[in-house]
């Protein structure tokens, strides 16, 4: 019995003593937690350098989401240049995996380290394409889509991109 | 030595009692923050006390639900027991010289008898819900607070011995020369436990027991009911405290500051010490709790009857 109760009192008094400790509790409103650069918050649509969208409207974010909470429509410009329609994310549904950034072969839809998204009416949870699209290019500065693919668009024929060799003439016997 | 206007000091003590009971549920979550690292509810109010408010205001604003298979009657008047009882024992302690609703000269006894008229709340609420966990925890409520109530008795008669009194202004009087702490430190501590096992706190929770027992006997109870369980419970600790200081730590007695100030403030370092066990100690079996009570508590506390009496045989009272 004799230890039991030892075990005991020590444990009140450590208890106690935790009253002098630090609190570990962040303040919120006031102050703010920090954020790591890669923590999976509020998404975005970025654009390329040159400010265009960087979305091709490959759907396969949508594909990727466990909760089917993005929706859009491709379509095409007259230069060839595919850009979404609506690009509408439905933020009510949202886990915040991040499968969708994982799956985005463009890297045009990414999260941001911003929680702050409360809305007193959940109709306003849905984010449409002018809501999601930033100015900027996010996390990948230099990166611009249309300049490194192969795809021919107004302005840029084939074998014109980045690191792109002339095409094959598949007619000629010259090397 | 009972107050000249009745009416006025029985309303101070019931105002006061409920208005500790209200405010111990703010000191709690704020006691039991300080000592997990965190703040506890800072928000509402200077260091949150409108929180209490809030809490009040939600409480009598929820739904107040009778289960149709309950025992009608019996439901409703199950936890107006436990708050009669509690604040009936509060008319018993003497807060300052002449601040006291009744001087009984049977004043520990009538206390002892309203604090075991309370495990009728406990055990009716249980019986009346009609509801397994509810009734396992009115089981288990009786057996514990009978158990315990054996020894609580029996724990202070040492004091009633050294004071040659049951009234308890007396008792309080009785120690002006050594607290009864120190000759009668065995009972202090045997009534400490006894008196936790009584207010039904952590470690002695087991009639609430959330992991095991849904929420024990309250587990039918909503809005002002269940808030009447906890307000008694409050109260409970208030007056188990209370009475600490009275019986063991000389009441209102004290240098300088006036008797009331010395009174409350020796209350509240035993309801302080109350939520630093609830935040500290794990609960125990149950047959452990049975068998602590009366394998160990009781006979500790016979030979501690024993030896006193043995001692104001020989020395003579004082």
């Amino acid at each position: 019995m004799g230890q039991p109760m030892i075990s005991l009192l020590r444990t009140i008094w450590l208890v106690f003593l935790h009253a002098f400790q630090k609190r570990i509790t962040v303040q919120y409103p006031e102050q703010k937690p920090y954020l790591a650069p890669r923590y999976r918050g509020r998404i975005v649509l970025s654009r390329d350098p040159d400010g265009g969208e960087r979305c091709v409207a490959c759907n396969l974010c949508a594909v990727a989401c466990p909760v089917d909470c993005i929706a859009l429509q491709a379509t095409e410009d007259e230069t060839g240049r595919r850009y979404p329609e609506f690009f509408r994310i439905n933020f009510s549904r949202c886990i915040f995996c991040g499968f969708c950034e994982e799956a985005c072969p463009t890297y045009a839809i990414q999260l941001t380290p911003d929680f702050e998204m409360g809305e007193f009416h959940r109709k306003h949870l849905v984010y449409e394409k002018q809501d999601l699209l930033i100015d900027g290019p996010g996390k990948y500065p230099g990166y611009n889509y249309w300049r490194v693919a192969g795809v021919q668009i107004g302005g840029k024929n084939k074998g014109e991109a980045a690191h792109e060799a002339r095409p094959v003439d598949v007619r000629s016997l010259l090397p | 030595m009972t107050s000249p206007y009745p009416i006025l000091s029985i309303l101070a003590v019931v105002i006061g009692a409920l208005t500790i009971a209200a405010f111990l549920i703010w000191v709690e979550r704020r006691l039991l923050a300080l000592w997990q690292d965190r703040y506890g509810p800072n928000r509402a109010g200077p260091f949150g006390l409108l929180q209490v408010a809030a809490d009040s205001i939600k409480i009598f604003m929820k739904e107040d639900w009778i289960p149709p298979f309950a025992d009608k009657p019996v439901f409703i008047l199950a936890p107006a027991i436990v708050f009669v009882t509690v604040l009936m024992s509060f008319a018993v302690v003497p807060v300052a010289p002449g601040i006291i609703v009744s001087d009984l000269n049977i004043g520990l006894l009538f206390f002892l008898g309203m604090s075991s008229l309370g495990v009728y709340s406990i055990v009716l609420a249980g019986w009346s819900s009609d509801n397994k966990y509810a009734l396992i925890g009115g089981l288990r409520a009786a057996a514990q607070m009978l158990s315990y109530e054996v020894f609580m008795g029996l724990s202070l008669m040492g004091v009633v011995l050294l004071a040659g009194s049951f009234s308890l202004p007396t008792i309080v009087a009785a120690q002006k020369k050594i607290w009864f702490v120190i000759p009668q430190f065995p009972g202090f501590v045997l009534f400490l436990i006894a008196g936790l096992a009584e207010t039904r706190r952590i470690p002695f929770d087991l009639p609430e027991a959330e992991s095991e027992l849904v929420a024990g006997y309250h587990s039918e109870y909503s809005g002002m009911k269940f808030g009447m369980f906890f307000v008694g419970e409050y109260m409970g600790v208030a007056l188990i405290s209370s009475m600490i200081a009275v019986l063991f730590f000389g009441g209102w007695l004290g240098p300088v500051l006036p008797g009331v100030i010395w009174f409350l403030v020796k209350t509240f370092v035993f309801i302080s010490f109350f939520v630093l066990l609830r935040a500290a100690l794990p609960r125990p079996r149950f047959d452990q709790v049975m068998s602590w009570g009366w394998k160990v508590m009781l006979p500790l506390a016979l030979a501690n009857m024993l030896v006193t009496g043995a001692g104001v045989l020989i020395w003579g009272s004082r």
